[in-house]
């Protein structure tokens, strides 16, 4: 037995607990909270996907797939990203089907950090990047982001902080807190870096499909970047497929086939049900999906003109389903926002300190909810503000 | 014009300004469209989807095929005019298939709907024949689902 007593390593006691926790034991004791603090879409799955699930269900299909995912997926991955971004990836080889997004991040990281490898990341940023970091045994470096500058980070401000223990760049965009969608032009400047201090760049698209007006620049069809790019993609967020659990990875063989050993070992498979489901998905063409972001283009528009009106300043996001609106003429915490706002006028939100200390003085909020529901949010958001102004002009 | 026209088709009471803030276009331009659209009967009608029977007073419906001859040089037409005419014929189409036109009656009574059936449109001198299926049950329609479908609840906060 060790001697100190805690069952708990000390890798894990080097993660902070979650910031919100105490939100859901003041949300679980309220009634009629309207929440703009979820990360999922308000749709379900398309019929059609949950019906092929159904499908493989009735037909037997409960055994594990291969390690690397059922190959009919992998190679319609492989024609998806070849049509969409015109790279090409061997679907036996450089491609993996992982339980999501989130297992892609942590078998990324584990595939290629060494202990005290320094990760560089914007800041703010989903809120995996830096626990899957540490418990990779490496070093998170932040880089600060702010909305002067649309929450892009800039390729000088990634390289003012490369040391010789530099070992990859993290990438999310379109980006969850800030909505803010990268443009070509500076992403080739950090590819530049990345290509100058031979660094990885673990690239997280979930987002991808969720674009608005804007396109979104796959960084592996940057020049150059197809080597040194780890691509994780998904389903949850374009197919509304959160619970299924399924997304992927692709990158060049040899990053690919150290993250399948650890997957293997850890992970054996995705769900098959969940692969067959992802397979429809993809076969099934976009219509479902263009309907779906059609719908949030429009709540987005009524959202971000809805938090400026009220006094709330927002920058226009581009991409996700998120607002991050500043809260800083408030006089309140992030924390402190979100909590009076969810005690006095039940609306959550999620404090932006919750995704790195540049998101401080900012709320995440979602808006994959009803129009209906957004306008009685944005309502109620609006009384808030105008008590508390009205509270320090006394 | 036809993103304005997918917002009205979903809710028709959605007002020109807040269609001008869920597009991003200026409210000039959408009233106009809305204007064109409604002059040009791309917009026929505003309408309420209703659920009649969560009222005590049913409708009755009934989806009658009607097998017709020809008329020489105006085919179909003038006979479907003749049918869509009646208010109780509330949709008529004309259909491929072992029957010519499909026509949706709407009536208080079973009775009701049977008479408009035996007196008017069977009697008409082109149509060789009808077949009356009574509806048992609306499931879904133009696209709404009618009863109530409980919403899977998702968790309240997920960063
Ligand atoms: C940026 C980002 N990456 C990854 C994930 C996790 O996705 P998955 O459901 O594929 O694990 C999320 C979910 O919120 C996300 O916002």
């Amino acid at each position: 037995m060790h001697p100190e007593g805690s069952p708990i390593s000390q890798r894990i006691r080097e993660i902070p607990p979650s910031g919100i926790r105490r939100f859901f034991d003041l949300l679980a004791s309220m009634e009629g909270v309207i929440s703009l603090g979820v990360g999922e879409p308000d749709f379900v799955t398309p019929w059609r996907i949950r019906e092929a699930g159904i499908y493989s269900l009735e037909k037997g299909y409960t055994s594990y797939t291969s390690n690397y995912g059922l190959l009919e997926l992998r190679e319609e991955l492989a024609a998806y990203l070849a049509g969409r971004y015109g790279i090409s990836y061997n679907p036996h080889r450089e491609l993996l089907i992982t339980v999501g997004v989130s297992e892609g991040v942590d078998l990324a990281l584990r595939a290629i950090i060494d202990p005290q490898d320094e990760v560089i990341v914007h800041d703010p940023s989903y809120v995996s990047y830096m626990p899957c970091t540490v418990l990779a045994g490496g070093v998170f470096v932040p880089v600060p982001t702010n909305m002067e500058n649309d929450f892009w980070v800039s390729a000088r401000d990634i390289e003012r902080r490369i040391t010789p223990r530099t070992k990859a760049i993290i990438l999310g965009y379109p980006n969850n807190p800030t909505g803010a969608v990268m443009e070509r032009e500076e992403l080739v400047k950090i590819a530049e870096v990345a290509r100058r201090h031979n660094l990885i760049v673990l690239s997280d698209e979930i987002y991808e499909r969720l674009v608005y007006g804007v396109e979104h620049t796959c960084f592996a069809s940057l020049p150059g970047m197809r080597e040194r790019t780890i691509l994780l993609g998904g389903f949850s967020k374009a197919y509304a497929m959160t619970g299924w659990r399924i997304g992927y990875a692709v990158a060049r063989e040899e990053i690919i086939e150290a993250m399948a050993r650890i997957h293997q070992y850890t992970m054996l498979c995705a769900p098959r049900i969940a692969q067959m489901a992802a397979l429809e998905a993809l076969r099934a063409g976009d219509d479902e999906v263009e309907e779906m972001v059609a719908e949030y283009d429009q709540r987005r528009r009524i959202m971000v003109k809805g938090l400026n009106d009220i006094g709330l300043a927002c920058f226009e996001p581009k991409g996700a389903f998120y607002t991050f609106p500043s809260v800083k003429g408030t006089e309140l915490s992030s924390e402190e926002f979100a909590e009076r706002l969810l005690i006095e006028e039940k609306v959550a939100v999620i404090p932006g300190s919750t995704f790195g200390q540049c998101g401080e003085g900012h709320v995440r909020c979602c808006y994959a909810t009803s129009l209906a529901e957004i306008e009685e949010a944005l309502e109620r958001m609006g009384r808030f503000v105008r008590r508390l102004r009205r509270h320090r002009t006394k | 014009m036809k993103e304005i026209l997918r917002i009205l088709e979903r809710d028709a009471r959605k007002t020109p300004q807040k269609i001008a803030t869920m597009t991003g276009k200026p409210l000039s331009r959408v009233k106009e469209a809305i204007k064109k659209a409604e002059e040009e009967r791309i917009i026929v009608k505003y309408k309420t989807v209703i659920n009649w029977d969560k009222l005590e007073e049913e409708k009755v419906q009934a989806l009658v095929e009607v097998k017709v001859v020809p008329q020489r040089d105006v085919g179909f037409d003038a006979i479907a005019e003749r049918i869509y005419r009646f208010p109780e014929a509330r949709s008529v189409y004309l259909v491929s298939g072992t029957y010519d036109l499909a026509v949706l009656v709407v009536g208080s009574t079973m009775q009701e709907v049977a008479g408009f059936v035996s007196q008017k449109l069977a009697p008409l001198e082109s149509v060789q024949g009808t077949v009356t299926h009574f509806l048992l049950k609306r499931y879904k329609e133009d696209g709404e689902i009618l009863g109530v479908e409980e919403q899977p609840k998702r968790e309240p906060l997920m960063p």
